[in-house]
């Protein structure tokens, strides 16, 4: 109902402060007044493996892109806990839409370290068939739609998901990522509204980590972070620590809750640091500070939840050795292989453009075959596809 | 047969889409209870709910967004943009999601399922944001089908064959035309096929081509030219995307000319694309330059609508013209 006032009252919205949900300190104690969410013994070290497995695959694949074996590589580091603890609360076939850093949340699903180098190589055997650029996955058995670079697309398309999802009645609902740079795109916008009005069921998850590239959160909004603007579209919304695993674990699990029961969207405002660069082309040195960073790597998300399983009992020092070596020796034995691997075949550049091949594209194809047979040397992925004899010596993309 | 105007044989096509499919979900600006600014939606929220008929928020990019994600979960949206003017604001979503869903995840991924439909075209005194034809630039973009259907039958037999279609179909709905076009549409279903032209008048001294609301134009032109004895052979394409390379190539193998007629303006436009490709295929055959009869390269206007678009006229002229070469 409407309520008139006879004095010109403006509102600031400073009233809408939002407090952040946390469970875990630093130590990996549980804060005074907190308790421990529901996670049996299994659950919490599959949760935990999946960080660590994240954190080392991020670690040697950076290491191999400055190498130059690899063109490109996006680091997880220091946001493992906000995406590897909200997948975990997942059932595993709700439908997760991120945005390009979240290789936590396939890895706690079971996708292999093959699996990972295959598209990071761009071979024969990537489900992407050699198309996008490194960390672009996806996987349809893993329920993980594929990766896609223009910013914030994602999230209008998880609402639409989402309500498909509903419509369906599988009580199923679908989780995208994004960080606070891209909610400034239109997308966002026009994705929260369509879902509150919609009533559906999906779960949009801010991974606010203090940077989109250089520009820090302080220049990209002019507000109490992400989370009330959930406000203005009449939705659920949580702040959590995204450096605790536990809490966003907890958070995550409520929110499921709300989207499946009451298929209702809820906002999640995971609040993080970004402690790597923001990818293998970005140099952070030169727009933040080494002490700000160091304030960060104290609050690693890692070592918390690894403090708490030890004091449970649910881990040791001796198997985080063994763990970290083994999947070290993974990695670098996985990456050999896969980078050996014959890139897609050349037919693979018309495919999947339409469902089925036109005669266009079957035309233009075979036009840029005839044109490989007379210069092989020029073509050698081309060539070898087509089982010419190559002169290997000769990678060179002038005219033969 | 009954007789239907394009709008009834479209409401038509979505009604028997929708009966015969519960994932086929229509929705857009005002196209629930009110059934679309044009009414081509009315009644499909009584029949079929809130849930698979229904008004959005007032959001471009957010409408084709949704679709997109709503396509992937294998559903079946046909997702209404009210002017083809204001597809811009989903521009990024069609040109770098939708076109590019099935080849970017591998085939593992695909919004096949997704058609957009929105009306198109000037001759309404709608100016220069209620009368653009933005079909050239979706006509850039592999991974998409632009179809253009012409009158009544057309399109409802191309609007099922687009829902149907196993790619994401851009339909656009010539709107001068959705109430002034009247003719026997069949009340059962029936398909017309994407990506193949039709020969709508055979002839043998030039090719004229055209698309959806042109070809009204064209036919008028035919007229003009077969009273001073000149024998006209008219195609519609009927999709842009892909175009029926062969069914003109043919035609201007036996004719030796040919004009192309499209609304929107001359540079850029579609039109150039089929000469590029016919002079490659019919050089040498050819007895006259190819030419082209199309909106001005301005913006679309509203007080001289009928001096800017391509009319009966200017395509007679161009006929005489090439024919004289």
């Amino acid at each position: 109902m409407t309520q008139y006032v006879h004095q010109p009252l403006f509102l600031t919205g400073d009233e809408f402060t939002i407090d952040t949900f946390s469970l875990l300190d630093p130590e990996g104690e549980l804060y005074e007044g907190a308790s421990e969410p529901a996670l049996e013994r299994d659950h919490a070290r599959r949760l935990y493996q999946a960080m660590l497995a994240t954190r080392i695959l991020d670690e040697r694949m950076l290491a191999a892109q400055r190498q130059g074996r690899l063109s490109f590589y996006m680091q997880c580091t220091g946001e493992e806990a906000a995406v590897v603890g909200a997948t975990a609360a997942l059932n595993d076939a709700d439908m997760i839409m991120a945005q390009y850093r979240e290789q936590g949340a396939l890895m706690y699903r079971g996708f292999s370290i093959d699996e990972f180098m295959n598209q990071l190589f761009g071979n024969e055997l990537d489900y992407g068939k050699g198309r996008q650029m490194p960390i672009h996955y996806g996987s349809r058995k893993l329920h993980y739609m594929t990766i896609s670079s223009p910013l914030a697309t994602q999230i209008p398309q998880a609402t639409g998901y989402a309500y498909g999802q509903k419509l369906a009645g599988d009580g199923h609902c679908t989780l995208t990522f994004f960080g606070e740079g891209a909610a400034s795109e239109g997308d966002f916008h026009a994705a929260l509204n369509m879902a509150s009005v919609h009533q559906v069921p999906v779960i949009f998850f801010c991974r606010n980590n203090g940077y989109a590239i250089s520009t820090p959160s302080t220049e990209q909004f002019a507000a109490d972070g992400i989370a009330p603007r959930a406000f203005g579209y009449h939705m659920h919304v949580i702040r959590v620590d995204g450096n605790d695993a536990l809490a966003v674990f907890e958070a995550t699990t409520q929110a499921r809750k709300i989207a499946v029961e009451k298929n209702q969207p809820v906002l999640i405002e995971a609040m993080s640091y970004r402690l790597a660069a923001h990818s293998s082309s970005d140099d952070p040195s030169g727009y933040r500070s080494k002490e700000e960073e160091e304030i960060w790597r104290a609050k690693d998300p890692l070592l918390r939840l690894q403090k708490w399983l030890v004091k449970k009992g649910w881990w040791s020092e001796e198997e985080e050795a063994a763990q970290q070596e083994s999947l070290r020796r993974e990695v670098l034995d996985t990456l050999k292989r896969a980078e050996k691997r014959p890139p897609p075949p050349l037919d693979s550049l018309i495919s999947d453009v339409y469902a089925d091949v036109t005669p266009a594209l079957q035309r233009q194809l075979d036009q840029l075959k005839r044109h490989i047979r007379r210069y092989p040397d020029a073509y050698p992925k081309g060539a070898k596809s087509l089982d010419l004899d190559v002169d290997t010596a000769t990678d060179s993309q002038g005219d033969a | 047969m009954p007789t239907m105007n394009m709008l009834q044989a479209i409401n038509n096509a979505l009604d028997i889409a929708m009966a015969e499919d519960e994932k086929v979900i229509c929705f857009g600006e005002d196209v629930g209870v009110f059934g679309g600014v044009f009414r081509a939606t009315s009644h499909l929220q009584e029949k079929y709910g809130k849930a698979r008929c229904f008004n959005t928020p007032l959001v471009e990019q957010g409408i084709i967004g949704f679709a997109n994600g709503l396509a992937a979960q294998g559903s079946v949206p046909v997702a209404e943009i009210q002017f083809a003017d204001y597809i811009f604001p989903a521009f990024d979503q069609i040109v770098n999601e939708t076109a590019k869903f099935r080849y970017r995840s591998g085939d593992l991924f695909n919004v096949g399922g997704l058609t957009i439909r929105t009306p198109y075209g000037g001759g309404i005194s709608g100016g220069l944001y209620h009368s653009q034809s933005p079909e050239a630039y979706f006509t850039h973009t592999p991974g998409l089908k632009v179809v253009v259907p012409r009158n009544p039958y057309q399109a409802k037999g191309l609007l099922l064959a687009a829902i149907r279609d196993p790619d994401p179909v851009l339909f656009l709905e010539p709107k001068r035309l959705y109430r002034a076009a009247v003719g026997d549409v069949p009340e059962e279903d029936y398909q017309l096929p994407i990506g193949e032209a039709e020969i709508v008048k055979e002839g043998s001294d030039i090719t004229l081509v055209g698309w959806g609301a042109q070809m009204e134009v064209i036919g008028k032109a035919a007229e003009l030219a077969e009273e001073q004895g000149i024998s006209c052979e008219v195609i519609d394409l009927r999709s842009l995307l892909p175009w029926d390379e062969d069914t003109v190539a043919e035609s201007v193998l036996k004719t030796g000319r040919l004009i192309v007629s499209h609304e929107a303006p001359l540079t850029g436009g579609f039109a150039g694309e089929i000469a590029a490709t016919i002079q490659e295929r019919c050089f040498l055959y050819l007895e006259s330059p190819i030419s082209r009869v199309t909106g001005l390269d301005t913006p679309f206007p509203l007080v001289l609508e009928k001096e800017y678009l391509p009319d009966h006229l200017k395509i007679f002229e161009a006929i005489r013209e090439s024919v004289n070469f």
